[in-house]
Formats: structure tokens, C-alpha cells, sequence
């Protein structure tokens, strides 16, 4: 790894465990006087976590910090301050009831006394005027009246004003994620002048070119490791891909025998709400859809939409043929009932038919039950036990029979193989093909693209938009990766 | 794309203020409503005489609505504030009388337990509706115990303030701009006050800015409770003697107050002198005008709760139009 001569920031051995999940898994990561750092990686690849350390945000479970050649013992959000280490962190961190000047005096302390409103909205305004000359922004704008694009820019400058702290390293995480090609430009020439007087940037952007054309230097990352380092003129956009994870580009097993069946009627007609031109998701009977892309670009939201619109027709883009059901990705939040029993919490979607009168029918319910748990494999010794007594992956398998068993057509998957073991997984791959043989439609957003692999068509979503549509035929993992990348999407 | 994204921007941008501008007038216009009412029924209500009779009692209204402010300003609610009040009033029209000291201690006491239920709501994370739901009874008890029936008197210094009368300007509408002015310059012009106001609109970046959390919620509190205090001795100041009841209709006026006055219940977006605004638009609309209106007492406090219906529907139909 090329290191540069004089680390600012030297980042040694870190490791980060969430409970079992091994999110960072032993990283080296320097930082040089004057350098901007590329970093790149796919989701959960463990950018962020690494980000939050070096904020002081996120304590590691094993590692060295050493910051200007001093080892940090007690490393905190006030420390990293002291030390320059500035970050703008991709969920925007400005409190939306303040205007701009008051956010700029929430990161310095030394904006007090008799007129420091004046001399914050001059220390802002002269920061903006610098990066994004024709900001159109002033100082008194309370920031929930900007629109996205513009509170990032006030992030980002916010992040370069100097008082009385030092300023080293500025992390910048997706920080041209809200910003167009123009604003973007105006920040990444600033990010350029920066570097060249000394500073050092972090940037963080799954736009390639952007990294490319920035970045002394770029790492990338890959499952909780560095799985590459290098001068950024060594790379290219293809060994980046391919960095990242794109390399053993899957040779799609045997095409599916439904395949050559004919598409039946459409169950989901879609379009995301940013769409500007006329894509829109389609899926017919027996399909199985899927949404891919980076997490968090309006996959969930068009699943939302989806399902929003089951109860009323003819809500705007969307259209909905038959019953339908959620499978939420986040279990403990958004799917199971955590006081309830697994025949109950199996049971909530299909009341109507467990009715008996106007009271539920514990047998029926029973029954329900106890046929899930033969045909999904819920190991249990009673379904009435509490539904936490269940591994995650069985309390997956208890949601997917909740759905599954309900007299839902359209099946709608947020994501729901997080955290789930690789037995469950199999199985459950199993049965969508049996339940899409017999008539079901899925709509399967995942963010492992080794399951996008059981899906008759992938559309690959970026900023809230759909920008690929990839047949079962022309689906490589690589091709998903440089749509979810791809910059011509903007 | 770019130029025309930012053209397109842009308008909204301003539709938003201008909406958060008519917003931020609807106190003023509904208080001027409702003066108008007034000057429209009863004519000789509009005089220095009238004004004091009728905004008298605005102003303990007054005071706790801003300490409700302030508890609602970090996402909190206070309701507890009406029988501190009460508790307050208590204390006032008895040992602040009869033995000043221990009176002064009590209500210097009881803001610190104000501060002490700040920091208890921050560190164990407890939801504050429930914490002062429970002391709401305990100052009501304490209330009880030092007048089990109505009585005690206001030390003669607090009823010759109360009843001073200046020159032009009758008393309450001095002490209500003179209310407004100084928690208006202190919670939103110095520079600590927008450290205040941000944590409740984002919590976690005031943290991650190296703010002290704990410190912000004990000095909302503590503030709340300081203005718990000056509204309960002035009520007693008014009325001259004290009931352990006497607040008790207090935490929900508060409440009303602050959202009248233009502030949210989530996200920190309060205005001091919106709230004084509502607390005496709440006052004015409560007696004077319905009883002007010729509506029999017993009505009263339901055909107040109907105006205060129409005003808060006026206003989440201009932030509709916000979004």
C-alpha cells in the first residue's frame, strides 16, 4: 500500500463488533498531510462504521487511533473536534429549526457574546460564497425551508469554517448525494483546493468518477476489511468494480423452466414517484421481481407505495390487482408482535378467515399454524410459545408464513434476509419458487445480489429512481453494481 | 437539469416562508379577533379600567405558558405545571408571609426539583408526560397539606406590585410585553438560547457538536420552573389569598397557550412571543368575550374550547399548504 510519508491520522488494527455482527474486521487506514482519500465499498462494507470511529462517534472493540503521531487513548466527538477531525455525515445533521446561522454557531463554541449572530452568518456566508459562489442561500434562511440540495451545501460549508479549532481532516460522506452536476462540480474543485493547501479529505461517493477524478489516493472496502489500496491512478473503473466485489461474475445456473412460460396478467403496475421518464415497474402473474441497487434509494419507498396503494385504486403511477402482503425486512420494529404467540403473530394477516362469528377461532388458528410450521420448518416444539423464543431466522420464517399463509396474491419482500442464517435462506428460496409456480407474485428488494439470482427481472434503483432493467438472461452481478454506480443516471 | 432544478426550487422555497410568515401572524390576528369582538359587543370594555379587569388574570396565564414553552421547546410536556402553580400559590399566601426566608427557600427549592426531574428524564430516558403526570399529584398533595381550605394571604409588597397602576398603560399589557421582550432576547437571540431551540430540533447533531445534552434539558427545566414560580406568586398577588385548586386549570391553558402562539409539540419550533400572544387571546376569549356574548357561565368553558378548536384547525390548514 502506497502510505503517504507524514499520516495525519493513522488508523491501526481497528476492529468493530455489533453484538455477532462483525462490522470492521481489523483495518489499517492512514491518512497524509494533503491527500484526499477515495473510499469506496458496497453496502455494509463497513465505510460508515469506520467514519464513525474516526468522528469519535463509535468506539472500536480492538484497535489503535493515532492522531499526529499521538496515540488517542480517550477518544470522543470532543477530542476529534479539538484535533480538526470534522465530519459531514450522510443523514444531514443540521437542526431543520434554526437558520443557517444558528446551525454554523452549533459547531463552534466561540460564536458568543454581544454580535455573534453577525459574525456567524459572515463567517457561513463567506465559507458558501467560497465553495458555491450564486448560492442563493442567506445566513437568516430557517434551513427547513431549503430545499435538500441547499442543506447540504450549508452542511458541507459548515464543515470548512475555522474559529478557534484546527482544521485536518474533513470526512465527506456522499457529500453530492442531494447537490446537481453543477453545484457537485463547484464542491469537488473547493475539495481539490483544499487538499492542495494542505488539508486532508475523505470522500466517500458511490459516484466512480467522482472518486477517480478527485482522489490521490483510494481504498476500498469490502466485508469489514480493506480490500484494496492504491494510487488512484491505478485503478479504473473496471478494477474498481471489480474491487468492490463484481469480480466472480456469476454464471447464471440453468434458466428456470418457467421462463419459457407465458407472462400472465399484471399484478403490479409501478412507477417511483422521481421518476422523470416513462419506466415503470411491471409484474405479472407467477413473477418474481427484483429491486436492487444500494440500500436506501427508493426500493422500500416504491415497496410502501405499493402497499399503499392495495386499498385505494388508481393512486397516482401505481396499480394493484389483488390482495397483497408485506414481509418487513426489519422484524424487530416492523414485523413480529413481541408479546404474542407464533400461531398469533402467523395468524394477524388471515383473521377474516380464522373467524368464527365475531371471535377468532383458536382451532382454526391452530391448524394455520401447525400447517406452516410443516411446510416452512419452524423449529419450535409448541407454536404457542412466545414468538421470541425463536432464532432470527424462525421468526423470519414465522413472518413468511404469516404472509405466505394469508390469501395474499402479490407478496411484497422489504429486504427480509438481513441477519438470516444460510439453512433458513435456502429453504425459503425454496418455497417463493413453489408459491411463484402456483400463481404468486413477489416483489423482492434485497440488498444481496446473490438472491437477485432467483428473480425472472431486476430493476436496479438509483436516487429514488429506477435506472436498469435487467431480464433474468442479462443479469450479471457486475452489470448491477455499474447501474447502481452509474453516474449518466443524474 | 441543474438551472432548472434550482428555478424550480427556488418558488417553493418562498411559498414555505411566506406560509411560516402567515403562520407565525395567526396569534396576532386571532388576539385582534377577538379584541375586536369585544370592542364590537361592549365598547366601553376598550379603556385603561377595561383592560385591567379583563387582562388581569392573563398574566400568571402568561407566565406558565412560557414555562410550558420551555418544556415543550427540548420535546417534553409538562403536566404538572398547573398544581405547581397551585402549590406555588400556597406557599406564597403562607410562609412567604409569615416567615419570608423559609418561603423564599421552598420556591428556590422547588425550581430545583425542576432541574433534579430534567435530569431525571434525561438520563433514564423516561417519557417526561409520565414523570410529571406523577408530580402533578405530589405538588397537589403538598398544596393541600399547607391550605387544607381555601385562605392565607399575599405579603402586602406582592399585592401593592399586583395592584400598582402606571400612567396610560394599564399594568398587564407592560408586564405582558415586558414577558415577551425578555424570554424573546434570551431563548432566541443569544447564542446559547439557539442551542436550546436546536435540541429540539435535532438532538443528535447538538451532541455530535459537543453540547452537553444533560445540561440543555436541566436548564430548560429549571427555567420552567422559575416561571412556574413567578406565575403562581403573581396569581396570588392578583387574588390575594390562595386555594391549593387554584392552579389546577393551568397545565392544560399552558399547553393550549403554546400552541396557539405558534409552536409545535415536536421539533423545537416555539416563539415567547407567540405564546404570550395565545396566553392572552385564551384569557380574553375565556371570560370577557362570552360573557360579553351573553353566553351563561356555564357554558363557558366549552364554547372556550371551541374557539380554541377553530384557531389550531386554522393553522394546520396553513401548514398544509406549507408542505
Amino acid at each position: 500500500m502506497a502510505e503517504a510519508p507524514e499520516a495525519v491520522v493513522n488508523l491501526v488494527g481497528v476492529e468493530k463488533h455489533f453484538g455477532a455482527v462483525r462490522a470492521l474486521a481489523g483495518v489499517d487506514f492512514a491518512i497524509g498531510k494533503g491527500e484526499c482519500i477515495g473510499l469506496v465499498g458496497h453496502n455494509g462494507a463497513g465505510k460508515s462504521t469506520l467514519m464513525h470511529i474516526l468522528a469519535g462517534t463509535l468506539q472500536p472493540t480492538a484497535g489503535r487511533i493515532v492522531i499526529g503521531g499521538r496515540q488517542e487513548e480517550a477518544y470522543s466527538v470532543a477530542r476529534a473536534k479539538m484535533l480538526g477531525v470534522r465530519c459531514v455525515f450522510q443523514e444531514l445533521s443540521l437542526c431543520p429549526n434554526l437558520n443557517v446561522a444558528e446551525n454554523t454557531r452549533v459547531n463552534h463554541q466561540s460564536l458568543r457574546g454581544i454580535g455573534w449572530r453577525k459574525r456567524a452568518a459572515a463567517l457561513i456566508g463567506a465559507k458558501l460564497d467560497e465553495i458555491f459562489p450564486d448560492h442563493g442561500i442567506d445566513a437568516d434562511d430557517i434551513v427547513s425551508d431549503l430545499s435538500l440540495g441547499k442543506r447540504q451545501m450549508v452542511e458541507v460549508a459548515r464543515a470548512f469554517t475555522v474559529t478557534d479549532e484546527p482544521l485536518e481532516v474533513v470526512i465527506l460522506d456522499e457529500p453530492t448525494s442531494s447537490l446537481d452536476a453543477e453545484t457537485a462540480g463547484q464542491l469537488l474543485a473547493f475539495v481539490r483546493r483544499f487538499v492542495e493547501s494542505g488539508g486532508s479529505v475523505i470522500l466517500i461517493s458511490h459516484l466512480l468518477g467522482e472518486i477517480l477524478d478527485n482522489a490521490d489516493r483510494i481504498v476500498v472496502m469490502r466485508d469489514g476489511k480493506v480490500a484494496a489500496g492504491n494510487a488512484a491512478s491505478a485503478f479504473d473503473r473496471t478494477k474498481l468494480v471489480a474491487a468492490m466485489g463484481g469480480a466472480e461474475t456469476h454464471h447464471k445456473a440453468q434458466h428456470r423452466d418457467s421462463e419459457a412460460r407465458k407472462e400472465g396478467p399484471v399484478r403490479v403496475r409501478a412507477r417511483p414517484r422521481q421518476q422523470t421518464d416513462g419506466t415503470e415497474l411491471v409484474a405479472h402473474e407467477g413473477q418474481v421481481i427484483g429491486l436492487a441497487g444500494l440500500a436506501g434509494h427508493g426500493q422500500t419507498d416504491l415497496l410502501l407505495s405499493v402497499f399503499g396503494a392495495a386499498g385505494s385504486r388508481g393512486k397516482q403511477g401505481v396499480e394493484v390487482n389483488g390482495p397483497i402482503a408485506l414481509v418487513a425486512g426489519d422484524r424487530q420494529t416492523d414485523g413480529i408482535f413481541q408479546q404474542w404467540s407464533i400461531s398469533l403473530n402467523i395468524g394477524i394477516r388471515s383473521l377474516k378467515r380464522l373467524r368464527q362469528g365475531v371471535l377468532i377461532s383458536s382451532r382454526r388458528e391452530a391448524e394455520l399454524a401447525e400447517e406452516w410450521r410443516k411446510r416452512i420448518g419452524i423449529r419450535t416444539p409448541d407454536m404457542n410459545n412466545n414468538i421470541l423464543s425463536l432464532s432470527g431466522g424462525n421468526q423470519q420464517k414465522a413472518l413468511f408464513a404469516r404472509a405466505l399463509g394469508s390469501d395474499a396474491e402479490i407478496i411484497l419482500m422489504d429486504d427480509p434476509m438481513r441477519g438470516v442464517d444460510i439453512g433458513t435462506k435456502l429453504e425459503v428460496y425454496d418455497l417463493i419458487r413453489q408459491e411463484a409456480a402456483a400463481g404468486r407474485t413477489f416483489l423482492w428488494y434485497t440488498t444481496e445480489t446473490d438472491e437477485l439470482d432467483h428473480c425472472d427481472r431486476v430493476y436496479v434503483f438509483r436516487g429514488g429512481r429506477i435506472v436498469a432493467k435487467l431480464n433474468r438472461g442479462e443479469l450479471t452481478e457486475e452489470k448491477v453494481i455499474h447501474s447502481s454506480f452509474s453516474e449518466t443516471a443524474q | 437539469m441543474s438551472v432548472e432544478a434550482v428555478e424550480r426550487r427556488a418558488p417553493r422555497a418562498g411559498a414555505a416562508g411566506r406560509a411560516r410568515m402567515l403562520r407565525s401572524m395567526l396569534p396576532a390576528v386571532s388576539l385582534a379577533i377577538v379584541l375586536l369582538a369585544i370592542a364590537w359587543l361592549n365598547p366601553r370594555a376598550i379603556s385603561y379600567f377595561g383592560f385591567n379587569l379583563m387582562l388581569n388574570l392573563a398574566i400568571p396565564i402568561a407566565l406558565a405558558t412560557i414555562a410550558q414553552m420551555f418544556i415543550i421547546a427540548v420535546n417534553e410536556l409538562d403536566l404538572s405545571i398547573g398544581t405547581f402553580v397551585g402549590f406555588v400559590g400556597c406557599v406564597t399566601a403562607t410562609w412567604l408571609r409569615d416567615a419570608p426566608l423559609v418561603g423564599i427557600l421552598i420556591l428556590i427549592g422547588s425550581i430545583g426539583i425542576y432541574a433534579l426531574l430534567g435530569a431525571l428524564i434525561h438520563l433514564r430516558n423516561l417519557p417526561s408526560i409520565v414523570v410529571t403526570l406523577g408530580m402533578s399529584f405530589v405538588w397537589q398533595g403538598l398544596a393541600v397539606l399547607l391550605l387544607p381550605k381555601p385562605g392565607g394571604k399575599a405579603p402586602e409588597w406582592l399585592s401593592a406590585i399586583a395592584g400598582y397602576k402606571p400612567p396610560f398603560i394599564p399594568l398587564p399589557i407592560i408586564a405582558a410585553i415586558l414577558i415577551a421582550l425578555v424570554v424573546h432576547v434570551g431563548l432566541m437571540r443569544t447564542s446559547y438560547g439557539a442551542i436550546l431551540r436546536g435540541t429540539g430540533g435535532n438532538a443528535t447533531a447538538i451532541g455530535r457538536a459537543g453540547w452537553s445534552l444533560l445540561r440543555i434539558k436541566v436548564t430548560m427545566f429549571a427555567l420552567a420552573g422559575l416561571f412556574g414560580v413567578l406565575s403562581g406568586m403573581t396569581l396570588i398577588g392578583i387574588t390575594t389569598s390562595a386555594d391549593a385548586n387554584i392552579g389546577n386549570g393551568y397545565t392544560l391553558l399552558a399547553i393550549a397557550g403554546v400552541i396557539l402562539g405558534g409552536g409545535e409539540f415536536v421539533g423545537g419550533r416555539v416563539s415567547p412571543v407567540g405564546a404570550v400572544i395565545g396566553a392572552l387571546t385564551l384569557a380574553l376569549a375565556a371570560s370577557p368575550l362570552l360573557t360579553f356574548m351573553k353566553i351563561p357561565p356555564d357554558w363557558q368553558v366549552a364554547a372556550n374550547g371551541i374557539i380554541l378548536i377553530i384557531v389550531l384547525a386554522a393553522r394546520v390548514l396553513i401548514s398544509r399548504r406549507e408542505r
